[in-house]
């Protein structure tokens, strides 16, 4: 009777031990010889790893996440990191790890054919983040419903102020996207800090809601939802190529952009590879992989091919965004409580 | 000393002398003579890990009692050498790191100091052994009534809870206490704990936006009480009526809980967002002008009623079947008219379930993530808070911390109030007198209310269901309904090759990573579930609030922070699991187990305890007790959790966010990709597949547990067969 019942605290153990071994040996084969972290859309992230692993015969273990999602993960990681590089995603993340010395400092024998804005990103982070593409920000509007509501083309981002279009703009909250805070960065650096919190709080009673992604708007434009979404120009044209019934904007007072990322994880277990993906992925053969995954964004090798969709940077007046100052925390941390303090919680 | 004990004190042994005491460092591949001897704790010791050689000691006190000693002195060597193994263990798990010394005190003596891996099979057989053999010890002991298959319960729960429950949430809940540098600031936590964000109440006179803390509360207390209601119609239309499409209703009411996350969200805004198709009709036909209401509160409002119903139904089904008629029947023999007899004896009677099933509605409403994320609009609630919070732009972890801690406080409060209304009546109603009381039809009114709650809904559910096929099956949602396959081709292509099938798609990944860790956690789950669910209802120990509190800690805690929580606890030594399936299974097994516990808990209270005594006097052992007696009357429980776990595991978003890896990718991963993507038919035609799979994991898991048969007649002779195949 004694042994029986024994018996079934010993099967569950034992089946608790087996479910661990199980687990853990197939954990020991799954690591790869490159561990990444991929911060852009699956089919992007995919073309990368198949394209690295017939070009070189490295095994590629990725995962996608946001960018966001991304920095957490690598900061929890640090006593012990899983990752070794960590490619695409918004370049704040990129930097805020740079900042608390997440990743590695490094220079590409490619450094020569970048952008500038690209070569600046690597500077301002003392070579630990280097950019590999960019995109503009902008809005868009859904024809359809500007028509029905005979309201004025908008242009401008003061045309969104425009009491027509109450409750019909639609953005992120800076608080949770990359992209908000890149429309709050941008607004500040065009305007200054007073005229550009006034336009803001103007904007505020045309917002029908802060969406928590930066790339929702666009959605909610494509599926009638909002009249104007602001966003990535690019993520925008990704929903015009699929069709919607969307206009993109370049605003004409100036805007801002955001330079996608690619880093070195500090204390990388395959550094080698990692480094040879780093050189990899700034050749024009790997950054117009970006245009066949449908992403619309501009590579930052000189010599890649412009995807015809994407659009046009020299059409786009571009303000001279410094990442320096509105990338670090100090900063980010006092804009973004201003923005709580004096937008967000404003009667409509 | 019994043979197990003995058992016990061999696998410690082989735990040291045999098996790996570390992990495999993941580049090596290891080889057969890797997995006994060469890399054992002993031959370790010996070759330098001097600190792992102090464990012989407490390895042979263990051995003392077996070469005999009297029964008294027995338990003693038993208690001591489980108590100093597992010090040991432990002392030298935390210490010593990956990269030298742990703590900054010991660097003093030696500088980095010694380095070790992670844990491996060896060292969590000996740790297992050690606590098993402390465990017989207190039983021989005397603790327990000596029944050491329940001290060595006890013993084995509270140790896991401590491990994946207690040690991975201090880790993260300690930094609500510090700044961003990781330094004590307990300033700083007063700060971001009153900030008016969390508890301003500018609603209520002003048209500003109320706190979230506020928000989340209203919320999770409407969709409770809104769950237990429509939950309770479904379970009394399924047990007490002869309604004709039972099977249907009850169908329909375990759709949402099998339904991936966004998708209910993603089809309520085709229907009711401003483009919506309802919204269409209602403009073009009735002239009712297009608005945004979904977004924000009745837009999460109506999703997690669909979403969190069926486990009110779930919980309460097994509590209206085990109400026994008898006591009904009295109550009518003393003239009561039926309403009375409702309201005054079987509504109480059904008061636990209630509580539970509100209990769970309300606290799964305040962890819901999928839901406020699509339709919350502006009204912010704490789930998606915090995740942004680790996520965002402000990348607060300390914020996030804090925001948990309220949360935290919510669910257990709710607790405590559940305790108190439930008080100390009894609620006994499956007793071992066979009691041949029809259940009695449902009061006119009961029935009349049930059917317009629940029909109504159910058709609901319906409608949402068709758009989820239908967007599927066309081009693009909401736009352009051209039919086409399309989407499934994408995710689940097969082609045929010379060597075979060969899976093309692009969902095939995750989807076998997702079926075999959900596969392998509902077992787990139920079954450490109900084990500490009979351990509360059925023995008596110190410290029992104390754990029931532990075991739902892990389910009040949001999904984001558990994820965190888990890499920054199981990221280093001694127990690095980062990276593994294991650490999935993990994460479910005790996200999940509070619905097994609480489900036990509500039909074990209902099952007369001298049952257990009946058996218990014919000289059967406790396990023996558990396995004839009291598991056969658990199947509802049973397969409420079976069910449960294996549906969460599949469909958890939040807490697997930080935990995949490309091996282990998950099917919800990839969805909320799809869906950030824009690529909503993909997304739902995956959820469509996720859906038939779980569909086919519920049948299969009721076909293997079975029915439970309480030797009562039914009300409806005629209804019986189908009523008993039913029923879950």
């Amino acid at each position: 009777m004694k042994l029986r019942k024994n018996l079934v605290a010993a099967t569950m153990l034992a089946g608790a031990v087996t479910a661990l071994s199980f687990m853990s040996a197939g954990a020991a084969q799954a690591q790869g010889a490159l561990v990444m972290y991929c911060g852009v859309q699956e089919e992007w992230c995919r073309a990368m790893v198949n394209a690295f692993e017939r070009e070189t015969g490295i095994k590629v273990s990725m995962t996608r996440k946001s960018a966001g999602e991304v920095f957490a993960q690598v900061k929890a990681e640090a006593a012990n990191p899983r990752a070794d590089i960590w490619w695409g995603g918004t370049g704040d993340p990129h930097m805020q790890a740079a900042e608390e010395g997440l990743t590695e400092e490094y220079k590409s024998p490619k450094m020569a054919e970048l952008q500038d804005w690209a070569v600046r990103q690597w500077e301002q982070s003392k070579g630990r983040t280097v950019g590999i593409y960019s995109g503009a920000l902008g809005f868009g509007y859904n024809t359809d419903l500007v028509k029905s509501k005979g309201i004025k083309e908008p242009k401008c981002w003061a045309d969104l102020l425009d009491v027509k279009l109450k409750d019909e703009v639609q953005v992120a909250d800076p608080n949770s996207s990359g992209t908000a805070y890149t429309l709050l960065a941008s607004i500040v650096q065009i305007m200054g800090e007073d005229k550009g919190f006034d336009y803001l709080k103007a904007l505020h009673k045309n917002v029908n809601q802060y969406t928590k992604s930066g790339a929702a708007p666009a959605k909610a434009m494509a599926l009638g939802e909002t009249t104007v979404g602001i966003a990535f120009m690019h993520d925008i044209v990704t929903m015009v190529v699929d069709k919607a019934p969307i206009k993109v904007v370049a605003p004409c007072e100036g805007t801002g952009y955001e330079i996608g990322s690619m880093s070195l994880i500090k204390g990388a277990k395959n550094l080698d590879n990692a480094k040879k993906f780093y050189d990899w992925a700034l050749t024009p053969a790997a950054q117009k992989l970006g245009a066949e995954a449908k992403s619309y964004q501009v590579p930052s090798n000189k010599a890649t091919p412009i995807p015809p969709e994407a659009p046009k940077m020299s059409e786009i007046k571009l303000i001279n965004f410094d990442f320096g100052k509105y990338g670090s925390s100090a900063e980010r941390k006092r804009l973004l409580s201003k923005w709580d303090a004096e937008v967000k919680n404003l009667p409509k | 000393m019994s043979r197990a004990t003995l058992g016990w004190i061999v696998l410690g042994w082989i735990g040291f002398v045999l098996l790996p005491w570390y992990g495999f460092d993941s580049a090596a591949s290891p080889t057969i003579g890797d997995y006994f001897f060469t890399g054992s704790g002993l031959v370790e010791g010996l070759r330098g890990a001097w600190w792992l050689l102090p464990i012989l000691i407490p390895l042979l006190l263990a051995l003392r009692p077996a070469i005999g000693a009297p029964r008294d002195s027995m338990a003693l060597w038993l208690v001591a050498a489980g108590i100093v193994g597992l010090a040991l263990i432990t002392l030298q798990g935390f210490t010593i790191g990956l990269n030298g010394w742990t703590m900054d005190g010991l660097k003093a003596f030696s500088d980095p100091g010694p380095k070790q891996a992670g844990m491996g099979f060896g060292a969590a057989l000996t740790a297992t052994a050690f606590l098993i053999i402390l465990c017989h010890g207190l039983a021989a002991h005397g603790w327990c009534r000596g029944d050491a298959f329940v001290t060595s319960s006890i013993g084995v729960v509270i140790a896991l809870i401590a491990v994946f429950v207690f040690f991975p949430v201090s880790t993260i809940l300690a930094s609500a206490f510090a700044d961003n540098a990781g330094n004590f600031a307990p300033g700083e936590f007063v700060a971001k704990f009153l900030d008016r964000s969390i508890w301003g109440l500018d609603c209520v006179y002003s048209d500003l936006r109320c706190g979230v803390a506020w928000n989340t509360l209203f919320l999770g207390l409407a969709v409770g009480v809104g769950t237990t209601a429509l939950g309770l119609a479904f379970a009394l239309i399924a047990t007490r009526t002869s309604f004709r499409f039972k099977k249907v209703l009850r169908l329909m009411s375990v759709l949402p809980i099998i339904t991936p996350p966004f998708v209910i969200g993603l089809a309520l805004i085709l229907m009711f967002g401003r483009s919506g198709a309802v919204s269409n009709v209602l403009w073009e036909w009735f002239g009712v002008p297009r608005s945004r209401w979904i977004y924000g509160f009745p837009g999460i409002f109506i999703a997690q009623l669909l979403a969190f119903t069926p486990i009110a139904f779930l919980v309460l089904i097994g509590v209206v079947q085990g109400i026994s008629p008898t006591l009904e029947e009295a109550s009518q023999t003393l003239r009561a008219k039926s309403w009375v007899t409702f309201w005054t004896v079987t509504l109480p009677l059904m008061r636990p379930g209630l509580a539970n099933a509100f209990l769970l509605g309300f606290v799964e409403s305040l962890a819901d993530f999928g839901n406020p994320l699509v339709l919350g609009g502006n009204y912010e609630v704490l789930s998606t808070k915090i995740f942004f919070a680790v996520v965002g732009a402000q990348q607060d972890q300390g914020r996030a911390a804090v925001l948990s801690l309220v949360l935290l406080a919510f669910t257990l409060g709710a607790f405590w109030l559940q305790h108190a209304w439930l008080g100390k009546k009894v609620y006994t109603t499956v007793t071992g007198k066979g009691d041949a009381g029809i259940p009695l039809p449902l009061p006119r009114r009961v029935a009349m209310a049930s059917y317009l709650t629940a029909i109504p809904w159910a058709v609901f559910t319906l409608v949402i269901y068709i758009m989820i096929v239908v967007g599927a099956f066309v081009k693009s949602m909401g736009r352009d309904y051209t039919p086409t396959l399309e989407h499934f081709l994408t995710a689940f292509r097969i082609e045929r090759t010379d060597f075979g099938l060969y899976f093309s798609g692009s969902a095939w990944n995750s989807f076998w990573a997702t079926v075999k860790v959900a596969a392998l956690s509902a077992p787990l789950t139920a079954a450490i579930g109900l084990l500490t669910a009979y351990l509360l209802t059925r023995q008596r120990f110190s410290g029992q609030r104390a754990f029931e509190f532990g075991t739902l800690l892990s389910f009040a805690i949001p999904g984001t922070v558990v994820g965190v929580s888990y890499i920054l606890a199981f990221n280093v030594p001694p127990i690095e699991i980062t990276g593994t399936g294991f650490i999935l299974v993990m994460c479910f097994v005790f996200r999940n187990m509070p619905v097994g516990v609480r489900s036990g808990i509500a039909t074990l209270s209902q099952i007369d305890k001298s049952l257990d005594e009946a058996s218990l006097t014919l000289g059967a052992g406790s396990a023996t007790t558990m396995r004839r007696v009291v598991l056969p009357l658990l199947r509802p429980a049973i397969v409420a959790s079976l069910v449960y776990s294996f549906v969460r595991a599949m469909t958890a978003v939040s807490a697997v966010i930080f935990l995949v890896t490309a091996e282990y990718n998950m099917a919800t991963t990839y969805i909320v990709g799809r869906v950030e993507a824009g690529e909503f038919g993909l997304a739902i035609a995956y959820s469509t597949a996720l859906i038939v799979v779980m569909l086919l994991a519920i049948v299969a898991i009721q076909f293997a547990v079975g029915e439970r048969r309480l030797g009562r007649r039914s009300a409806t002779a005629n209804a019986t067969p189908m009523a008993v195949q039913a029923a879950p």
